[in-house]
């Protein structure tokens, strides 16, 4: 019986090979993917062991962390001012997981990141506890105020920029939720949860860089830096080739503009005045799909941008035929922009051509405050030429002393600004977008360039318009950073 | 000249040492270790040494000590390496056990789900220390392990008794494989592992050469004639339908493997195992159809994270969270009470014991465990070479490859090497059925392991002897 005895035990050590070499699979090849697993509870259990790091605007931080009862998530994400913070910081719940700056520098919050490797060794071996590092934005508290008092109870969106850095210096998306009532495992957040996924009203969502809304009339901004940049009109001031009534190339169909405007051969800057529909929808034809492509590319469109936060590409259409051209042109069709994206261009305009790529962490920090990272700022593209941009200057400026956009006049400040009213819904059903984008500028540059979008206001439908809801908002903003100044 | 005639056999009456004392120094290794194991989990959890550490230091060395004495008056020639083995196994899984009732996450399960939480390791060292006496009870009552050859009828009904009565008592997490006495649950099917084994050695002993020799050739393999194997198979397909209808499919699994086995060294013919593997390949196909239990058990197998959230029985998440928790510790481990094992909640102590080694003692702590595992089977197999006669063979075969399918299935469920069955680790697992079988199975194999490395006697001094003297001229 020894001979089959012999083949069972070398069965036997068959069995226990297996099981070793199956448990060197899982512990030493799978081990990484493993400890990184989204299901892998570890993760939040050691993210929320210790308090987390914070993230500050203005010197002061806009979270914190309480201790909590439960022996492994430990401590808890807090908010001052969550709703008004929320499309900045997202939220970092012990359930939920994490969104925006909370997940996108997590490491750093959570004090894992390589760089603090050095400085944790150490920390571990004086038995000092893991700290977290901090996040500083570059937000501006008292213009993040404006804006989201600004949008009050409607919907809707503000972006400001700073034209020469591109640092963000406000985002605020209404309605809002409060981070902090999701940051918790409790009963009350399980609601304040599900009470989030099932809102109508996508208080969740960042409109401010995750919502494409159509630009309507502001897009004209663009497609008058495309004249000029392609060089069908020179001069601000001279007569366009503008027909009145306008019909839409190879169609019977006008394209008609909002009232009686004088805009047969209307100057660019009588055009972009009054929003003279009839002129931009036929330098849109005129200029061509390419020539529109290539100038709205340049200043952001149909392409994500970091902030880090990854802001949603905005639209300009690249399959179009020539009447489309038209009404892309005119911020219709299929055009959707970002509030960040309008911003951008706003602020393209006020920085003399150049545009700066949008950022809001200014640097990261360790925990006793050391810089770890600090954001450069750089140049993303030159959409129009200084000379171009100061003509566009001097149209928007104009639209803000006489035009549509009075409402966002500062005293002793010149401002520039569009306004924007965007049709939406089928054949025009629903309460059209009010838009503004503007920038203001002193005698040392322009400290700021702001886009603002109302959606669904509860105005009445006629008095819906960029220049009444959306430009006030626009000019306490740009108040609040030239106050600061 | 007097060495060439005082003994002829093969084995000799000085040659064999008795190797106790290298089991005493095992022993003590076995000892310390838990300990030093013990004060760790203490100091990480608590920061400082556990109030309880002598309790359970002396608790252990105690039982130890017994365990070896007894082997030393009753057992003197068994094998050094299998009393230390268990002992080793048996203190981990106390300190392991220890440490996993330290957790705040299991007490607070426990409290939600019964209302009271009570810890386990008291009760652990308890069986422990009943198991020893068992243990005990085996070697000094038991003195010659062929005495259990007298009783293959009997121990065939016991088995199928203890089988059978779990059938009578409600089901246990999908399980119908306890049975509650006043407070007490016991897993019968542990025990009926040892005695089936006892019924399976003793019936193959007396039929080995019918079923090897008297059969008929059919395509291709030689069976044996129904009268040899009827009445075998008869039990062994009882068993297993009892344990599929009780879906217990890991003893079932065990139950299997261990006939095929034994069916294999004591006919010598290699068509068992083909015809073993057929017809388990069969089984698993057909329980499979018809089982649901198994089939989600399937499914978790197949891809645990996938099936993660959407599952309701909760197999796919105990697979997956037992992967996360043994990629968590990685190459060297979390370090004992730093991991997050319990995590896994349900039978975090019992079948999903070893994620708690593989979290927090890493790799190098699941290759030591499972070398440990494989030692004693190595030992038992061993025994049953060493062993010279053929029960003795067949039982020792028997109990270590039973041993070795139950590791595997274990370990292999909880690693998602297999789909997972639900058994306990021999030793590690909280249970006291468990300890309690595991503890007699190693008690009889040191039975025939001294049985088999005894002497033997030195023959009788003959007269004839004067007589074969060569006389010089």
């Amino acid at each position: 019986m020894n001979k089959p005895l012999r083949r069972i035990a070398i069965f036997c050590g068959l069995l226990v090979l297996a099981l070793l070499v199956r448990t060197n699979w899982i512990q030493y090849v799978q081990a990484d993917s493993l400890q990184t697993d989204e299901k892998n509870q570890r993760i939040r259990i050691e993210r929320y062991s210790e308090p987390r790091g914070n993230i500050i605007v203005d010197g002061d931080p806009i979270t914190g962390s309480k201790k909590t009862d439960d022996p492994y998530l430990t401590y808890k994400r807090t908010y001052k001012d969550g709703p008004m913070w929320a499309p900045v910081t997202g939220f970092a719940s012990q359930i939920y997981g994490a969104t925006q700056i909370e997940q996108l520098e997590d490491k750093i919050l959570t004090g894992n990141d390589d760089r603090l490797f050095f400085r944790n060794t150490m920390d571990m071996v004086t038995g000092k506890k893991k700290q977290g590092g901090n996040v500083v934005t570059t937000l501006n508290a008292a213009a993040q105020k404006a804006a989201f008092k600004g949008l009050g109870d409607n919907k809707g969106a503000v972006a400001a920029l700073d034209p020469s850095t591109g640092a963000i210096l406000a985002l605020a998306s209404a309605p809002s939720y409060d981070p902090a009532k999701i940051a918790g495992q409790s009963k009350a957040d399980a609601t304040e949860w599900k009470k989030l996924l099932d809102d109508p009203d996508k208080a969740s969502v960042n409109r401010a860089l995750r919502e494409t809304y159509p630009p309507g009339s502001t897009f004209k901004v663009v497609t008058a830096a495309a004249a000029m940049e392609h060089g069908l009109y020179d001069d601000p001031d001279g007569k366009t080739d503008s027909p009145l009534p306008y019909t839409l190339p190879n169609t019977s169909q006008d394209l008609p503009n909002e009232g009686n405007l004088p805009c047969k051969d209307a100057s660019l800057r009588v055009a972009l005045q009054y929003s003279c529909n009839t002129v931009f929808g036929k330098i849109g034809a005129d200029l061509g799909r390419d020539k529109m492509l290539e100038t709205a590319g340049k200043f952001g469109f149909n392409k994500p941008v970091d902030t880090p936060v990854r802001a949603y590409p905005s639209v300009f259409p690249k399959k179009m035929d020539k009447p489309q051209t038209a009404l892309s042109s005119i911020g219709q069709f299929e055009t959707a922009a970002t509030p960040l994206q309008m911003a951008m261009v706003a602020s393209a305009v006020a920085n003399n051509g150049t545009l700066m790529e949008p950022y809001m962490v200014q640097q990261l920090q360790a925990p006793n405050l050391d810089t770890i990272e600090k954001h450069e700022p750089k140049k993303m593209s030159e959409p129009l030429s200084e000379e171009n941009a100061q003509k566009l200057q001097s149209m928007m400026e104009t639209v803000v002393n006489k035009g549509t956009g009075t409402s966002a006049r500062i005293p002793g400040v010149t401002v520039g600004g569009k306004t924007g009213t965007a049709q939406h819904g089928v054949d025009n059903s629903e309460k059209p977008y009010a838009w503004f984008v503007s920038y203001a500028k002193t005698d040392e540059g322009s400290p700021v360039a702001v886009a603002v979008v109302v959606e669904d206001s509860k105005a009445a439908r006629q008095d819906i318009s960029g220049g009444g809801l959306a430009a006030p908002i626009a000019k306490s903003v740009m108040q609040a950073v030239l106050d600061k100044k | 000249m007097s060495s060439s005639n005082t003994h002829t056999s093969t084995i000799g009456a000085i040659g064999a040492p008795s190797r106790r004392n290298t089991e005493l120094a095992l022993l003590v290794f076995a000892v310390v270790i838990p300990v030093f194991a013990y004060a760790n989990v203490g100091l990480s959890i608590g920061g400082e040494l556990p109030s309880g550490m002598l309790g359970y230091g002396l608790g252990l060395g105690l039982l130890a000590g017994v365990a070896h004495l007894v082997v030393r008056k009753f057992a003197r020639y068994a094998d050094p390496l299998l009393l230390p083995l268990a002992t080793l196994l048996n203190g981990l899984g106390l300190v392991l056990i220890w440490r996993l009732d330290q957790s705040p996450r299991l007490k607070q399960r426990a409290e939600s789900a019964f209302g009271s939480y009570s810890p386990d390791a008291p009760k652990q060292l308890l069986y422990s220390a009943i198991a020893i006496a068992m243990f005990v009870g085996v070697l000094m009552l038991l003195k010659d392990h062929r005495i259990l050859q007298r009783y293959t009828y009997i121990s065939m009904a016991v088995a199928l008794v203890l089988l059978i009565i779990p059938m009578f008592f409600p089901a246990v997490n999908g399980a119908k494989i306890w049975i509650n006495l006043g407070g007490f649950t016991i897993q019968p099917g542990e025990f009926a592992k040892i005695i089936i084994a006892i019924f399976f050695s003793g019936y193959l002993m007396v039929k080995r050469d019918a079923l090897a020799l008297a059969s008929r050739r059919f395509m291709g393999i030689y069976l044996p004639r129904g009268r040899d194997l009827g009445p075998i198979i008869t039990i062994w397909a009882l068993s297993l339908l009892i344990l599929v209808f009780e879906t217990d499919l890991g003893t079932s699994l065990l139950f299997f493997g261990m006939f095929v086995v034994m069916l294999y060294v004591a006919t010598e013919r290699t068509s068992w195992i083909v015809f073993g593997l057929v017809m388990s390949a069969a089984g698993a196909v057909g329980v499979a159809t018809f089982e649901p239990h198994v089939q989600s058990r399937v499914t978790a197998w197949l891809d645990p994270f996938d099936c993660y959230q959407s599952d309701v029985t909760g197999a796919c998440q105990q697979i997956a969270d037992g992967l996360m928790s043994f990629g968590a510790g990685g190459t060297l481990g979390a370090g004992l009470g730093q991991g997050n094992s319990d995590l896994i909640g349900f039978a975090a102590n019992a079948d999903f014991i070893l994620t708690t080694v593989g979290e927090e003692l890493g790799l190098a702590g699941m290759m030591a465990m499972l070398l440990l595992y494989g030692l004693i089977v190595e030992r038992g197999l061993r025994t049953a070479l060493a062993a010279r006669d053929p029960f003795g063979k067949l039982l020792a075969a028997g109990l270590s490859g039973a041993f070795a399918i139950q590791v595997f299935v274990v370990a292999g469920g909880v690693l998602g090497l297999i789909p997972l069955t639900g058994m306990t680790m021999p030793f590690l697992a909280y249970g006291g059925s468990s300890v309690l079988a595991n503890w007699v199975l190693i008690a009889i194999l040191i039975r025939i392991s001294d049985t088999a490395r005894r002497p033997a006697p030195a023959p009788a001094p003959t007269s004839d002897a004067e007589m074969t003297q060569v006389v010089r001229p």
